[in-house]
């Protein structure tokens, strides 16, 4: 995925020459996952940026120098380290188109990897989403295979609005073929991962692979779930969404988020909202636990939504077969 | 009089190089009517008063710039000969297409060109500088009657306009945060003398007269102020968010230092599209304990940016002194491996001085730190009556001596510019100036309620996607 990533931002620096790369170590070292190798030679320095450890101040100026037109692609080494920026990126990315009267805006790609890895401990297993889902004026997208994440970089490089790209660290190594031919895809579209009759899945990033891991077992066991990954965080894709549950009236979310405030209590809330009169039961969330992320390997298991525990979850929703 | 008769003249029979300002490809006939122009001057040159003042917008418009041309490239006497043959040209093209009535506002300027003496006085600034790791600029600059009246004159009217602001605050027209700018004037002028349109300002909350220096007009900033549509921001940023993409003012930031970061990003992005311009990023001495500051400092040191960190230390971080809040007080210095300078903030010479040079320096050499030594007459905001935490003694013995309309004023006097009765006339259409644009202000509407939801997002960027209202044109995914 980290070659599609890269692939996705190459071609999106050829294209225009306003983007550019700002991080830590993006340039001679290729960047912490390799996403931005050999840029610095293929680009040069003034293009892409090793900056010093100073996440707020270069995001500030990334925000700074995209009110005048500059298209910068912000990289967190590790998205955790973006909550230094979390002032930047609240009041001043989000903001500005709106405080001033629609006179700037900010086509900004905030990216780098989140979530719950193996055992890198608990301030590196940081997932971000539920901290900048409520700043107005974000596009948050999550990437989950090597074709959207090329997909989503090129459409985030050219959308106008300030988008987060989440990525995440154990889903670096996953191999696709991707076509040759060049491709976008769109910001605000869920993906339909299986169609299916019985009950909607959203999920989204890593779990996407816990779900369809529990959907083999579940097929073996008759049911016959939908999944969707839902790609984009902010704002949700409520027609797919809801065209899913208008067909199965049962949903289960399955998130790597915390419990409280997470993007499934949100999709939770809005699917409620607009689709009441269509649901046969409560909706289903399952998320991360509410506790810093240990670094004991069999603990860390525990904090996270495994496939046995989706199995659980449908069986429980759907009933017993 | 005479000399600039002389010169005109001169211009007008073609002995001088005319670069670019007759802009029409049909003035190759200008070598031939050139000479009936020696005619034209001598009539302008002496019935100028009698002509009205009604005429077409567009020809105000070139008017001002022509004005603003000349006083842009300093008054000197060659940008009024150089505005005076724009002029000259506005009319003959006036004539040729039968707008007589573009003979009185060229008639305004020649008017203004001979009446206002354009010739450059040099003059001493009191107060000297103190530099960390550079240069001292010269203590003598060169200025000229008509940047003196323009100090004069836009400085009375933000003034008018912050103690309008006050009255309009405690009648609850202005809610929320207030932050007046009075007393600091010297230093948004100041600044607006060395700089041109490709330089940006950045500054924080305290950005009503910034903004108005940077283009913006009084009503635009009046209307902001009480939440009204005709506001610089809609009505939607309020006191503390004015931007003016057009003039190169980035706002207008609530957040004490975070303006600091994006004041480094807009000189990367100078330095990186290689435009001829520096970036001014504004801060108080409260900010200036802020640790992304320091950040953006180091940056913008290590990659030679064209910022120049402008401290206005007046003093009060709140209500919190320097000296309670800094353990080094003397902030030029505090950019450490980047240069700095002091400058005496109430003196819009020496600021004027002081931006010149950084500007030089910044083009070449990368970030440089100006502390403006300055002082606040109100409190810090509205809320804050100001007299807690100094003594109103120590408000009024600045006022008395350091106050810099009264220091332009008493220039003006002393080198025979503008006798009292003038600067009592300048100072009534000020006046009036600022109430007018109140009054209309006052007439503006709120935005209406789908205002609310604008510029969330902006729509649409296309590829093969559409924007945040999924109302749009759906993407086939494979």
């Amino acid at each position: 995925m980290f070659e599609a990533l890269r692939e996705g931002l190459s071609e999106e620096m050829e294209r225009d020459p306003k983007v550019c790369v700002i991080g830590e170590d993006v340039g001679d070292y290729g960047g912490s996952y390799k996403v931005t190798k050999g840029f610095s030679e293929k680009f040069g320095s003034w293009r892409v940026l090793d900056t010093p450890i100073a996440e707020n101040s270069f995001t500030g100026m990334a925000i700074g120098s995209a009110m005048t037109g500059l298209r910068p692609v912000v990289e967190g080494m590790n998205m955790g380290f973006l909550l230094l920026a979390y002032n930047q990126i609240a009041n001043n990315c989000g903001m500005l188109h709106y405080t001033s009267g629609g006179q700037f805006t900010i086509p900004i790609v905030i990216r780098g990897p989140g979530g719950v890895g193996r055992q890198l401990g608990a301030e590196h297993s940081q997932r971000l989403e539920s901290y900048f889902q409520s700043v107005p004026g974000l596009q948050m997208v999550a990437c989950s295979t090597p074709y959207n994440a090329k997909g989503l970089m090129k459409a985030a490089i050219r959308c106008e609005n300030p988008v987060i790209l989440y990525e995440h660290v154990l889903l670096y190594n996953l191999k696709e073929k991707i076509p040759d031919e060049e491709y976008v895809c769109c910001l605000e579209e869920a993906e339909m991962v299986r169609p299916g009759t019985e009950i909607t899945i959203l999920t989204y990033s890593r779990m996407r692979y816990h779900v369809t891991q529990a959907a083999k077992t579940l097929v073996d066991r008759g049911y016959d779930p939908e999944i969707i990954d839902i790609r984009s965080l902010k704002p949700f894709d409520m027609y797919t969404i809801g065209e899913s549950v208008r067909k199965t009236h049962r949903v289960l979310i399955v998130e790597e988020c915390m419990r409280t405030g997470g993007i499934g209590a949100s999709l939770r809330s809005a699917i409620m909202e607009s689709f009441w009169d269509e649901l046969d039961g409560p909706i289903g969330c399952l998320s991360s636990q509410d506790v810093p992320t240990p670094y004991s390997g069999p603990l860390e298991e525990l904090t996270v939504v495994q496939p046995h525990q989706i199995v659980t979850a449908v069986e429980n929703l759907c009933g017993k077969k | 009089m005479q000399g600039i008769m002389e010169s005109i003249q001169t211009l007008c029979s073609g002995d001088h190089g005319n670069e670019g300002f007759m802009q029409d490809d049909e003035d190759e006939e200008e070598e031939n009517g050139v000479g009936r122009l020696t005619s034209w001057a001598e009539l302008l040159g002496f019935g100028l008063a009698v002509f009205s003042e009604a005429i077409a917008p567009q020809l105000q418009c070139f008017c001002d710039r022509t004005l603003g041309f000349a006083v842009g490239q300093g008054g000197s006497r060659e940008a009024w000969i150089k505005a005076v043959a724009m002029a000259m040209s506005l009319v003959r093209k006036a004539v040729k297409k039968g707008w007589v009535g573009a003979l009185a506002p060229a008639a305004r300027v020649m008017s203004q060109a001979l009446s206002t003496a354009s010739e450059p006085i040099t003059l001493d600034i009191p107060v000297p500088f103190k530099a960390h790791k550079v240069e001292t600029p010269s203590v003598t600059v060169e200025t000229s009657a008509q940047e003196l009246t323009n100090f004069f004159k836009t400085m009375f009217i933000m003034r008018r306009m912050e103690i309008a602001a006050d009255s309009l605050y405690k009648s609850k027209f202005i809610r929320g945060f207030c932050h007046l700018y009075d007393g600091q004037e010297a230093v948004c002028v100041g600044m607006e003398a060395a700089l041109n349109d490709k330089d940006c300002i950045i500054t924080a909350y305290r950005d009503h007269c910034t903004h108005l220096g940077r283009g913006g007009s009084v009503l635009e900033v009046f209307a902001e102020l009480m939440g009204r549509k005709d506001g610089c921001s809609l009505g939607k940023g309020g006191s503390m968010h004015m931007y003016n993409k057009k003039g190169g003012f980035y706002g207008g930031n609530g957040i004490v230092g975070a303006q600091t970061p994006l004041g480094a990003g807009l000189a990367f992005a100078q330095k990186y599209l290689k435009v001829e311009g520096v970036t001014l990023a504004m801060y108080g001495d409260g900010a200036a304990n802020q640790g992304q500051l320091f950040e953006a400092m180091n940056i913008s040191a290590l990659w030679n940016l064209p910022v120049i960190y402008v401290c206005e230390n007046n003093h009060y971080g709140m209500g919190t002194a320097e000296w309670r809040s800094a353990k080094s007080p003397e902030y030029y210095k505090r950019g450490d491996y980047i240069p700095g300078l002091k400058v005496d903030g109430m003196d819009c010479l020496a600021v004027k001085q002081a931006v010149k040079y950084a500007k030089e320096y910044a083009l070449q050499n990368g970030p440089m730190v100006l502390e403006m030594d300055t002082y606040r007459y109100h409190g810090h905001s509205m809320s804050d009556p100001g007299s807690t935490y100094r003594t109103r003694d120590e408000i009024s013995g600045v006022r008395q001596e350091r106050d810099p309309i009264e220091r332009i004023r008493k220039l003006l006097l002393s080198n025979n510019i503008a006798t009292v009765a003038e600067l009592k006339t300048m100072e009534k259409e000020a006046k009036k100036e600022v109430e007018d644009a109140l009054s209309k202000a006052k007439e503006s509407p709120s935005p209406d309620s789908d205002e609310l939801f604008t510029h969330v997002y902006r729509k649409g960027y296309g590829a093969k996607a559409y924007g945040a209202d999924r109302k749009e044109v759906v993407v086939k995914l494979p």
